[in-house]
């Protein structure tokens, strides 16, 4: 009987056994790709900056030198005014759009509903849950959400892919991201740094961390992103800078190398 | 236990100042996780202004720096000479080329001036023996992503001693603190002509 079974099955030309590895072929499809570049946020006492490289790779191809990756969120029309929040988001570019449109529209169904604009901690908690209700297939970004909070004060919320989520006062995510955040620890924290002649050893003053001002900040974001282009292949062609302050917001582009 | 370059952790850095030149490292040894030492210094010196940082599987940090010891000691006996850091680069990237498929999980840099010209010298390799000749700096170990970003943005051409010491220590120090295997204090030289000054760093201790 066995010899029905395959095992002589040239002998009576036919088998009844699985086709072997020979002809086998295995098909498969991955939802993710990681379309890399940085993104960093600072903030201030009165003001948040967000900002982000503007190229888009996948793997060691590069996709285009102009894919912009921080958003106006819960603007009045498709041009983002009249907004008051901004969102960065770098990964994967397909889940990081969706992920905007979809905080864009609950940001603006809560205006239409309640007649006034949502705070940034509310939509911080909002974001949050946007990205826990796909736990399972999460949204393949890190998410960076910036504004000024209700004392008019710079407010600035980090995310992981799944909503656990810190409010801070700079973060770099991203590709570089382990370029940038040293760098930010030392320049906008001042950690390690200690007041010169303040005692000997242990009794050494640290540097207590100050609020930037703008121009300070943006130097920095600028520097920041300077260093990574060296560094990081992914990251480069174009940087975005998005400044929200009292006066409204405020989107300036400027270059980066192009290798 | 997969990357032998990442089971110990730990961290250098070289950079090139105005006539002097400056190297330093962590002081952590660790087993993955698990930190089994909080005094393991990865520069040895082997000249008077010639030092080699070894970061990678700790074994081979000492092995390697035996090895090298002992060869650098035939090359004094028979040259009746200082090695000048050059010829120390070409002797580490042949010795390590020599292991070309079996070798020591290492990330070698050097710092250094040459004794005879005055100077200043750095170079890094990988683990068989390829040099990088950085006119600026030479990163390696398991923060050499976050060194990369602080030395870039830190580093500046031209730094006199007491300022190449402040950059290379903050450059460092805020690298390590954002890679858990490396840290737990630090060592850094100052390379002059004919001086050397070492110091002690404490750092976060976690």
């Amino acid at each position: 009987m066995t010899s029905l079974m395959g095992n002589h099955s040239g002998t009576i030309g036919y088998s009844f056994s699985e086709p072997t590895s020979a002809n086998v072929k295995q098909h498969s499809f991955y939802p993710y790709t990681d379309n890399g570049g940085s993104t960093l946020g600072i903030t201030g006492a009165d003001f948040a900056i967000l900002a982000g490289d503007t190229r888009s790779t996948s793997g060691y191809n590069i996709n285009s030198r102009m894919v912009p990756k921080v958003f106006k969120i819960g603007g009045d029309d498709e041009t983002g005014e009249g907004a008051n929040i901004i969102l960065s988001v770098v990964g994967f570019a397909a889940d990081g759009n969706a992920l905007k449109e979809k905080l864009d529209t609950m940001v603006r169904m809560y205006k239409y509903q309640h007649g006034k604009s949502m705070s940034v901690g509310a939509c911080a908690q909002r974001l949050s849950t946007i990205l826990y209700e796909k736990r399972f297939f999460p949204y393949y970004v890190h998410a960076i959400l910036a504004g000024l909070d209700e004392e008019g004060v710079g407010a600035l919320y980090s995310y992981d892919p799944v909503g656990s989520y810190e409010r801070e006062q700079c973060r770099a995510a991203g590709a570089a991201s382990s370029l940038i955040m040293p760098f930010l620890d030392n320049q906008v924290n001042s950690k390690n740094q200690y007041i010169p002649g303040s005692g000997e050893g242990h009794a050494l003053v640290p540097k207590k961390a100050e609020p930037l001002d703008k121009e300070t900040a943006t130097k920095l974001v600028k520097d920041a992103f300077t260093s990574a282009v060296e560094r990081h292949i992914e990251v480069g062609d174009g940087l975005q800078l998005v400044i929200v302050t009292r006066e409204g917001i405020e989107e300036v582009f400027h270059a980066l190398k192009q290798d | 236990m997969s990357n032998p370059f990442d089971i110990n952790g730990g961290a250098c850095v070289a950079m090139v100042g105005k006539d002097c030149v400056a190297i330093a490292c962590d002081l952590r040894l660790g087993m993955q996780s698990l930190t089994i030492s909080n005094n393991f210094p990865k520069i040895f010196n082997y000249a008077p202004s010639t030092y080699l940082g070894l970061t990678g599987l700790a074994t081979d940090v000492n092995t390697v720096s035996d090895l090298f010891r002992y060869k650098v000691n035939m090359y004094r006996l028979r040259e009746e000479r200082d090695i000048a850091p050059q010829t120390l680069a070409n002797l580490v990237s042949s010795s390590l080329y020599e292991k070309r498929f079996g070798p020591y999980f290492v990330s070698p840099v050097i710092a250094g001036i040459n004794p005879t010209t005055g100077k200043p010298f750095i170079c890094g390799f990988d683990s068989i023996g390829c040099i990088d000749f950085a006119k600026d700096f030479i990163v390696s170990g398991t923060a050499s992503d976050q060194l990369f970003g602080t030395c870039e943005g830190l580093w500046e051409p031209d730094l006199a001693p007491e300022d190449l010491f402040e950059t290379i220590s903050q450059a460092l120090l805020s690298a390590v603190d954002r890679d858990a295997l490396s840290g737990w204090g630090a060592q850094v030289y100052i390379i002059e002509k004919d001086k050397v000054t070492q110091r002690l760093l404490k750092g976060r201790q976690d």
